[in-house]
């Protein structure tokens, strides 16, 4: 089944076309993970599918829907969550706090039944907070509480993030570079971690640059170039393609 | 958190007991007035504190519900709570009206729009002669009265104010605790992740902002009915500099903030008054002193106090 269908994702900034008509599927259950050298347009995508960003052309079908034109808080009440590669926390506000926000689309109370305190509001932030603090155990940020998230060095940040995106409970979860910054050891479990959620019936779709993890948890991996799709296949398919070894290689000697 | 409730108790106990002690109606008027000002000034912290939207025209709304509810009364005659609640009401619309568009706008530009509507509103109440008296007022509004029982001296309106503000910040501090305010705070810190979250940023938005504004309303309402007398300059542009001047000096990012920046800026002309014109500059030196030393304003300078003291204990 697919849970993620885009077609023909166009978008450029000024001259840069950073999507050229990007197809992108993803099957639900699975990892999928989004590749590409610097600038190939993998977070732009994630912009686009996730509502921030409008694209200037193309179609996303989403859960059933064409969600292409909703305005990202109704793509996240139907269960899309992500992560920013750029860390977009609630700097002021408590990491135990950041994660309970993270389950507001399981709550409904309005302005004024918050004003009035009604018995239904204070039942809500109790099961978000219930909630938040169990994700805090399974990132190991319980220690973290009630500390304030934007205190945290950028490795916890990213983990923050994670917790409040797994908070929405969501059915396809987006994350930009989880492993950006993060030691070898803390990358392992991160990949431990993200191949857990699919038993949660969560779908991953993953921009990383650690090969490693990306080979070692992905089922199929998209290849990003330039703004355009240039492979997809299998992690070993992938390895063996001259194309994708190219880009990368191209990059490598660009920066190096 | 239960501290805000217990505080919230603490003051409501103070401002039962204060009009019974305070030596004479002068000094109960002044307490009455600062009861007003910390009103509109809990409204300004929720838009500005929480979600973090600047608002520097809060002195139009004030005056909205001021000469809504003082022209109903006085021209037409309705019965003051008539009048009040259309004067809410109405500034609930208008708010809501102004906002949608307005609230889209980000920083210096939000700055500039609520500036602009600020001394578009004083315009009116200055223009539009036939309602407001224009220049030289509106006289006439009726005090307020409970059957034959009138609340016509300073103790007994007082308590009204008093009530109203108790009632606010409770409203206030349950609506922090709860989703929405998690919301509110949310978009403060960053728009985009609260929208990827399920927040609807544009609604929570315009939901702090008429709320706000029907606060900064019925200050208003309760000064005209007081004075019973209102002229366009008490809701000029230095009204909303005050105010914002009143959390910031408080304290932003605290509701109490309100409270304490509330009422240091009501006693300050108290001491300050004999130095007439230079007033306004006092205020933009204290505010400029606080920015500089006291980046979480008063209710920050007690944390700090209050940490102190455990930290020697
Ligand atoms: N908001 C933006 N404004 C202007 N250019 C942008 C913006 N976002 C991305 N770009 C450009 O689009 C291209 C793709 O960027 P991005 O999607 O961030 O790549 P990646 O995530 O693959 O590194 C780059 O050339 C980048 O400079
Ligand atoms: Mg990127």
């Amino acid at each position: 089944m697919v849970i993620l269908d885009a077609r023909n994702v166009k978008r450029s900034f000024g001259g840069v076309k950073a999507l050229k008509g990007v197809d992108v599927t993803v099957q639900e259950g699975t990892i999928t993970a989004l590749i590409g050298p610097n600038g190939s347009g993998k977070t732009t995508l994630f912009n686009i599918l996730s509502g921030i960003l409008p694209m200037e052309e193309g179609e996303i079908i989403f859960m059933n829907q064409d969600i292409g034109k909703w305005p990202a808080h109704k793509r996240a009440l139907l269960g899309m969550a992500r992560t920013f590669q750029n860390l977009q926390i609630f700097q002021e506000m408590s990491v135990l706090e950041n994660v309970m926000i993270g389950g507001f689309r399981h709550t409904s109370s309005g302005f004024m039944a918050g004003g009035l305190s009604l018995p239904k509001v204070r039942g809500e932030m109790k099961a978000l907070e219930g909630k938040a603090i169990e994700l805090l155990g399974e990132l190991g940020l319980t220690s973290y509480a009630h500390v304030q998230a934007g205190e945290l060095p950028f490795g916890l940040q990213r983990k923050v993030e994670i917790a409040r995106a797994l908070a929405l409970e969501p059915k396809l979860l987006l994350l930009d570079e989880p492993a950006a910054g993060l030691t070898t050891k803390e990358t392992s479990d991160l990949a431990r971690f993200i191949h857990g959620l699919k038993e949660r019936g969560i779908t991953v779709f993953l921009v990383e640059h650690d090969m490693d993890l990306v080979m070692g948890i992905s089922e199929w991996i998209i290849v990003l170039n330039f703004g355009q799709k240039i492979y997809e296949g299998t992690p070993l398919a992938v390895k063996r393609e001259r194309t994708v070894i190219k880009a990368y290689l191209g990059e490598r000697r660009a920066k190096g | 958190m239960k501290k805000d409730y217990l505080l919230l108790l603490v003051v409501a106990l103070a401002a039962f007991a204060l009009p019974m002690i305070l030596p004479g109606d002068y000094y109960v008027e002044v307490f009455l007035f600062m009861g007003i000002n910390i009103l509109v000034a809990l409204g300004l912290s929720l838009l500005m504190g929480y979600a973090g939207q600047i608002s520097l025209g809060h002195a139009g709304f004030y005056g909205m519900g001021a000469y809504i509810s003082g022209a109903l009364s006085a021209h037409l005659g309705w019965p003051v709570p008539l009048a009040a609640l259309m004067a809410l009401v109405a500034t609930a619309l208008v708010a809501g009206l102004i906002g949608w568009p307005t609230l889209r706008l980000k920083g210096h530009y939000l700055a500039m729009a609520t500036l602009g509507l600020g001394i578009i509103l004083y315009i009116l109440f200055v223009q539009l002669r036939s309602i407001t008296g224009g220049a030289s007022g509106l006289a006439g509004i009726q005090p307020v009265h409970i059957g034959g029982f009138y609340l016509d001296t300073p103790r007994r309106y007082c308590y009204l104010v008093w009530a109203l503000v108790i009632l606010s910040f409770l409203f206030s501090i349950n609506l922090v605790r709860s989703r929405t305010g998690l919301a509110l705070r949310a978009l403060h810190y960053s728009e985009v992740a609260a929208s990827t979250l399920g927040i609807d940023v544009a609604k929570y938005k315009l939901q702090v902002f008429v709320f706000s504004c029907v606060l900064a309303a019925l200050g208003g309402i309760l000064y005209a009915h007081y004075i019973t007398f209102i002229s366009p300059e008490t809701f000029g542009f230095m009204y909303s500099i005050k105010l914002v001047v009143m959390i910031v000096l408080g304290g932003m990012y605290s509701l109490w903030g309100a409270l304490l920046g509330g009422a240091f800026l009501s006693l300050l002309p108290e001491f300050l008054h004999r130095l007439e014109d230079f007033e306004v500059m006092v205020n933009g030196l204290i505010l400029l002193m606080i920015l500089i030393f006291l980046p979480g304003g008063l209710v920050g300078l007690l944390q700090k106090i209050g940490e102190k003291i455990r930290g020697h204990s």
